[in-house]
């Protein structure tokens, strides 16, 4: 830690600088409380998922009570308290998607999981390989039926597709 | 400070401009029901029993949250607000695991009380039958969620009166829970004073003395009258 980043420009987050970018985050804040979301986000997109100590230590420079940081940390679906699997599958279950063919989407993907899970069973404890979630609505109706793999969205996607952007990513069945 | 002139249920009462109309209406001797409301601690509107119409406003208003106006018509019970209320009370019910004759407040419990004066003889919805934890890691108290109606009074008496905010909500939907600190067990929570104002707002059983049995735990109110007055009027000394 010895150089300044060049320009304004965050420097790429990497294991050793986490911390310290943590830190400017919450410190671009004035450590103001209502800046907690905004500080989560910062924690999450660092170190992938949200631990005790680093709430504790939200909690701790913010001022807020620990159980507020909890409380908002838990209630917003884009937090998430466990560690990431490594890829991640998000499915659009609003209308639009829903209508065109989203439940089968959740199916391919659902049986991918169970199979990554059952040839990992009698492996060493690690992140999980794939995880599927879903969303209300991702707001692009017109891409119906849409997943968000690892922040990239797939239009129009149909279960055959998105078995082989699976196949891609090494999610195999 | 303003005096506003409103009718609420026909009659004509005075408020200050800038408080509630339930507490206007309290005033006057008018009783609405409620859940979430507890005089002495602020008001989150969140149990909506304290719905009441208001003339020339098509949607109902949360009595504790709606400021008193001049010339406001107001009324507190009509056929379309039991019903309302009725329905508020069975979902709580179903939504929760409240069995009566197990509990502890059996018989002090605001939550049956409201049941009973609304008329409720059953419940016309689905019973959910949550799995919820007990948490009787503490050394004085214990936090039955299955009874918890979610009206954060415990929260926000912890926060505005006792200043620990040691308690708060997690989650959200069917998921909401009540924490202590970062979710550990509430025997183990360093910010806790166990001073047991909680115990003391808490419309139900969900919390409770260590040691009591069935119908045993009746909760003293008038504790937080006591410690708002003393603090805002300086008045130590009960009348």
């Amino acid at each position: 830690m010895t150089q300044p980043p060049p320009s304004g420009r965050a420097p790429p987050a990497t294991k050793d600088n986490r911390q310290k970018l943590f830190e400017r985050a919450m410190s671009r804040q004035a450590y103001a409380g209502h800046a907690l979301i905004e500080v989560l986000h910062t924690a999450q997109e660092l170190f992938g998922h949200l631990t005790p100590e680093l709430l504790r230590e939200v909690a701790l420079k913010l001022k807020l009570p620990p159980s507020r940081v909890l409380g908002v940390a838990t209630f917003y679906n884009f937090f998430s308290l466990q560690p990431k699997a490594e890829h991640t599958a998000v499915v659009c279950l609003g209308t639009a998607c829903y209508v065109a063919g989203a439940p089968q989407l959740v199916q391919a993907l659902e049986r991918r999981r169970c199979a990554c899970a059952a040839a990992d069973a009698d492996k060493e404890a690690g992140p999980a390989r794939l995880s599927v979630q879903s969303a209300r609505c991702i707001g692009s109706c017109g891409l119906a039926p849409a997943v968000v793999l690892d922040g990239r969205i797939l239009p129009r996607v149909s279960a055959a597709q998105l078995e082989r952007e699976l196949d891609k990513i090494g999610i195999t069945a | 400070m303003s005096v506003k002139t409103l009718t609420i249920n026909g009659k004509t009462v005075t408020g200050l401009a800038g408080t509630s109309l339930f507490n206007t209406a309290w005033e006057a001797g008018i009783r609405i029901p409620r859940l979430c409301h507890i005089g002495g601690l602020s008001d989150i509107g969140a149990c909506r029993l304290c719905l009441v119409e208001i003339e020339g406003r098509p949607r109902l208003h949360p009595a504790c949250m709606t400021e008193v106006e001049e010339g406001m018509v107001v009324r507190t019970e009509s056929e379309r607000l039991h019903a309302h209320r009725k329905l508020i009370v069975e979902l709580l019910f179903a939504e929760g695991n409240h069995v009566c004759a197990v509990c502890v407040s059996n018989g002090h419990c605001e939550l049956q009380d409201l049941a009973t004066s609304l008329g409720i003889d059953h419940v016309r919805v689905a019973y959910q039958h949550p799995r919820r934890p007990v948490d009787a890691s503490h050394a004085r108290f214990t936090l039955d969620l299955n009874r918890c109606v979610f009206c954060r009074r415990c929260m926000r008496v912890c926060d505005e009166v006792e200043g620990a905010h040691t308690l708060d909500v997690a989650g959200r939907g069917a998921e909401l829970r009540l924490i202590a600190d970062l979710g550990q067990s509430w025997g183990t929570a360093e910010s806790c004073t166990s001073c047991g104002k909680c115990v003391q707002v808490c419309p139900t059983g969900a919390l409770f003395a260590k040691g009591s049995a069935v119908g045993e735990m009746t909760k003293n109110r008038a504790f937080l009258q006591y410690i708002v007055t003393a603090r805002e009027k300086h008045e130590w000394i009960r009348k």
